[in-house]
């Protein structure tokens, strides 16, 4: 099932698929070692849900809502 | 003993944040260091030296980075050092407890130049995660030396210099996608065993950011940090104030036989304004900066910027803008310089340019004086409150207008990394928060409170003062105040803790700093003063201009004259509105 990643709950992971937003958004995504094909998990949200921790690569990085919508992920 | 001819190495320290980077630098140098500029950047780069045998290394602490490509202003400057060939060789700092993150930044140097040594931090961490590495299946992956270390342990350092000088040119290396590869290699070199360490951090995480405790636990820990560090200072400000009064008599003594004007204006105006300034300034900055520090250390601050960038996001901030905020509690000119964590430019201006408003430590004796004396019983802690919250709230309004105003540009993604919890280095947190926060800040201070001391003496012993303060007198009273208030602000402006002394010099008519400081503060509520005045002082007090260090350190950071003309009067014009609008609405009632 493909949807993107702010969908995603807490304790759930996928394999990132697309990412949809622009060339410096990819860029900066890419040093995180963000890129197709990448496993994603999701931690856990900030309150009010705008913020989410995402672990990937063995480090956590918490990123937007809003720029969460721009990458889809295939669950696993 | 004829000295051996001494051979200089530059070796330049690349990596990621939070890989142990500092430390390793520190525990190499010995913590001698010092910040030069290069090629003409604002960002400083620390260099420091350390001799082995006949080898003098000099090592380069290059800003930490996630990569090389990434469009940011460090990683533009670290990519251009290390193709510059300034540096005979540079180490990839890498973390043992996440070695594929940070290869990929080991990959990415590892194109752009000849000579590398990889250096796999933290392997003490790496090891509690039951992670076990083959540094020797490494090195050959990757065709470079690698060497294992824990530089909070001192462990590998040697091994390390060694590698350094012995490191051959092995060409520039092609590695077209360092993503995939670094995750390749990762794969090979090391075995992840039970992990049961990550899992408790990660409850301890839910937790400290959980919806319900979250915001409430920071709000606790940020007050017991203030409260911590005003209750605390009392006993270092009474003992420096008791060492000043010695050197008053002492250098008074000395000075006996000279003109009275001369010792007048040396001791009396510049040294006890001087050693004012030091005394109430430099304790709350010796407290709150390592507490700052610590909770920079165990990886809470990222924790901080997780809980408020919801906020700080709806005025075109983000989360890390609110950690300059906290800093600016504890000094303003700290806060401004703190920006630097911005990476947006648009952000780091507009952050930099409201800083002030946040009340810093040289502003709370100020505003508990008047809450405690004009607002009775459960009152006055709560004023004091609601200043600093004033104070927060306005310095993040005053930058979602400043967005507003300006063009919107595409902001970078906001990504935020949240490392592991570490134990703190409470030595080091120590050495570097007095030196670079407090020592720093307070000799910038000097510069400005000697020659202010000089200036308000004359004025104090000739009838200029009362003068001065009869000019200011209608401006004062259409804001809520009295032309001595406004004095005292203007006289403030080398350092906010000089607003009580100043007040009460006018006031008594003294001759001295030095005498007023036993005065009763009760003087102020014979001089007039009711309890409106109070809340246009206490107003004016979080919103006017910065003091002198905080201006000299938004100067340093931006090199902009336009922008430290901005960062005076954006504040002062919000104080001048506030304060006569809060006249006009006190006065009605």
């Amino acid at each position: 099932m493909e949807l993107t990643l702010n969908r995603l709950m807490p304790g759930l992971s996928g394999t990132v698929t697309q990412i949809l937003g622009s060339e410096m958004m990819k860029c900066r995504l890419r040093s995180f070692g963000l890129i197709p094909g990448t496993l994603v998990s999701v931690c856990y949200r900030s309150p009010g849900g705008g913020v989410t921790a995402l672990a990937l690569r063995g480090t956590m990085i918490a990123m937007r809502t809003c720029e969460l919508k721009k990458i889809r992920v295939r669950l696993s | 003993m004829r000295e051996a001819p001494v051979q200089k190495r530059v070796i330049a320290l690349a990596g990621n944040p939070n890989v142990g980077k500092s430390t390793l630098f520190n525990a190499l140098t010995g913590g001698r260091q010092h910040t030069g500029n290069w090629s003409g950047k604002t960002v400083g780069i620390a260099r420091g030296d350390t001799r082995r045998g006949d080898i003098r290394y000099e090592f380069v602490d290059l800003p930490g980075t996630y990569a090389l490509d990434g469009g940011g202003e460090d990683e533009r400057l670290a990519a251009e050092y290390i193709c510059s060939g300034e540096a005979d060789c540079t180490v990839v700092i890498c973390d043992g407890s996440c070695l594929q993150r940070s290869l990929i930044l080991a990959l990415q140097i590892l194109r752009l130049t000849e000579k590398v040594v990889v250096c796999v931090n933290l392997m003490d961490e790496a090891r509690k995660n039951g992670i076990v590495l083959d540094g020797a299946a490494l090195s050959q992956a990757l065709g470079v030396p690698v060497v294992l270390t824990a530089a909070g342990k001192k462990e590998g350092l040697d091994a390390l210099l060694a590698e350094v000088s012995r490191a051959e040119l092995h060409g520039k290396q092609d590695w077209q996608n360092p993503i995939e590869d670094a995750q390749r290699i990762a794969e090979i070199c090391t075995r992840q065993g039970e992990n049961l360490r990550h899992r408790r951090q990660e409850k301890i995480d839910r937790i400290l950011v959980s919806p319900c405790f979250g915001i409430p636990l920071m709000l606790l820990l940020l007050l017991f940090i203030i409260w911590i560090t005003i209750w605390g200072a009392n006993y270092p400000s009474a003992l420096l104030e008791s060492l000043a009064n010695r050197g008053y008599t002492l250098l008074k003594g000395l000075l006996s036989g000279a003109p009275g004007w001369l010792s007048g204006a040396l001791v009396d105006g510049m040294y006890a304004t001087a050693a004012r300034v030091i005394c109430v300034m430099l304790p709350p900055m010796a407290i709150f900066f390592p507490l700052f520090t610590v909770l920079e250390d165990i990886g809470y601050l990222p924790r901080i910027a997780f809980l408020l960038d919801g906020g700080m996001r709806r005025c075109g901030g983000c989360g890390k803008q609110a950690l300059t905020l906290c800093m600016g509690l504890g000094c303003n000119a700290v806060g401004v310089m703190g920006c630097r964590i911005l990476e947006s430019p648009g952000q780091r201006t507009r952050a930099i340019l409201t800083n002030a408003m946040v009340p810093c430590n040289g502003r709370f004796p100020t505003l508990i004086l008047l809450g405690s004396l004009f607002f009775s019983g459960g009152l006055a802690p709560f004023s004091v409150a609601l200043c600093i919250l004033a104070g927060v709230f306005g310095a993040m309004a005053a930058s979602g207008a400043l967005h507003l105003a300006k063009r919107r540009e595409e902001e970078p993604t906001f990504v935020l990394e949240l490392p592991p919890f570490r134990k703190p280095k409470f030595l080091q947190i120590l050495v570097r928060s007095l030196v670079d926060r407090t020592l720093h800040i307070s000799l910038r201070a000097l510069k400005v409170a000697a020659p202010a001391g000089l200036l308000l003496w004359i004025l104090a012993n000739t009838p200029l003062l009362s003068r001065c303060a009869g000019l200011l007198d209608p401006l004062g009273r259409a804001m809520g105040m009295n032309g001595v208030i406004l004095l005292a602000f203007v006289f403030s402006f080398p350092a906010n803790e000089l607003f009580i002394p100043v007040t009460l010099l006018t006031l008594t008519g003294a001759g001295s700093i030095q005498s007023v400081s036993d005065v009763g503060a009760g003087l102020l509520l014979n001089a007039g003063w009711t309890w409106q005045t109070a809340v246009c002082t206490m107003a004016f007090c979080l919103f006017h201009w910065p003091c002198a260090t905080t201006l000299m350190t938004v100067y340093s950071e931006t090199r902009s004259k336009k922008e430290t003309a901005a960062a005076f009067f954006l504040p002062t014009a919000v104080g001048i509105l506030l304060c006569v609008m809060l006249n006009l609405i006190l006065s009605a009632i």
